[in-house]
């Protein structure tokens, strides 16, 4: 049955599938090469508040936004020193 | 204080101008005094298809520089008293745009008009990054068709980072997705991607869905807003699209396939 399906389902996939599919993959791959304009300044003024405490380095604080369905989820990662 | 409208799309072709001057007219239509700026400096166009471009004297660049002021610059429409054009220079490039004079333009049509459209060029340079940055509200037109939903989501992305409201912490710019020249018979076939394969990429209010259809040709033809032609079904589409934006409950229409009665069938109507 399944095989059967799977031609059935192929020959009513049009193009228009296709174009959902590939339109789905790369949104998403642009939207998290672009991520908001004021990632770099948040990642510049945490890093300031982190060093008050804790001597970083600029490398130890990641910040990523992820998209999630209609969530988006602020990503933060700091990596204390030994 | 006018309402600012962009009617953006990033990818060219889609019918940003169509929508602008058929939205412009709309918005006059129901008593709103309405002025409609084409921001393509340069490659002008909205005068064309407003049917206007025999009687553009000054345009939006000697505004800006101070040749010229905005009551000399703007077109009264011919049809509809509510109803300005502000043109772009044929002859200047982008570069003649700042964004201080655009605000300051703005801002004296602020004064005198209910709702300003913002009619951008394509791309995501100058023009259409300054035709964006006061916008309260933006129409994202876009074709259900692959490069075009991809370049309409890189807009919304621009939408959110580089305005006004984003710098100043305000409210972001209200975003709406038209949909246009939807052809619900090649989406019946699965060769078009759909109303709700659009949306669910892009994930924004659904403003309209303008049918492709032939009236949009003839009227860009005559210089007539399509929403003019109230016969056809993307004058319709128009209309409800307007009616949408100032806060009526419409169900969309002209989403699916008509069905042809014998005498359609026969006679091919």
């Amino acid at each position: 049955m399944a095989l059967l399906d799977y031609f059935r389902q192929r020959k009513t996939k049009g193009s228009a599938a296709i174009a959902k599919e590939r339109l789905q993959i790369l949104v998403a791959h642009d939207r998290r090469e672009g991520g908001p304009s004021y990632l770099p300044q948040l990642k510049n003024d945490l890093l300031k508040v982190v060093r008050k405490y804790v001597a970083v380095d600029s490398e130890s604080v990641s910040v990523n936004v992820e998209s999630d369905g209609n969530q988006e989820i602020l990503e933060l990662n700091i990596v204390l020193p030994d | 204080m006018a309402r600012i409208i962009v009617v953006t799309s990033g990818k060219g072709g889609v019918g940003k101008t169509t929508t602008s001057a058929a939205f412009a007219m709309g918005l006059a239509e129901r008593g709103n005094k309405t002025v409609v700026i084409d921001f393509d400096v340069g490659l002008r166009n909205l005068d064309l298809i407003m049917g206007c471009e025999r009687r553009v004297v000054y345009d939006f660049v000697n505004v800006i520089t101070g040749e010229a002021n905005v009551g000399q610059a703007m077109i009264k429409d011919k049809r509809n008293p509510n109803l300005f054009v502000l043109p772009a220079s044929q002859t200047r490039d982008k570069d003649a745009l700042t964004l201080e004079g655009v605000g300051k333009v703005l801002e004296e049509l602020s004064k005198e008009f209910e709702f300003i459209v913002c009619d951008s060029p394509a791309g995501i340079e100058r023009g259409a990054t300054l035709a964006m940055y006061y916008a309260d509200d933006a129409v994202v037109v876009t074709n259900p068709e692959v490069s075009s939903v991809r370049d309409s989501d890189r807009m919304i992305g621009i939408l959110s980072s580089k305005s006004r409201r984003a710098e100043q912490n305000l409210e972001g710019i209200r975003e709406y997705l038209l949909v246009t020249r939807y052809s619900p018979e090649r989406v019946k076939n699965g060769e078009m991607l759909s109303i709700e394969d659009v949306q669910e990429i892009l994930s924004l209010d659904l403003i309209g869905v303008i049918p492709e259809s032939a009236s949009v040709l003839s009227s860009s033809n005559a210089g007539i807003p399509v929403i003019l032609d109230r016969e056809s079904s993307a004058g319709q589409a128009y209309g409800d699209m307007v009616s949408r934006y100032l806060g009526e409950d419409l169900p969309h229409r002209f989403l699916t396939v008509e069905k042809k009665g014998l005498f359609g069938r026969l006679f091919g109507g």
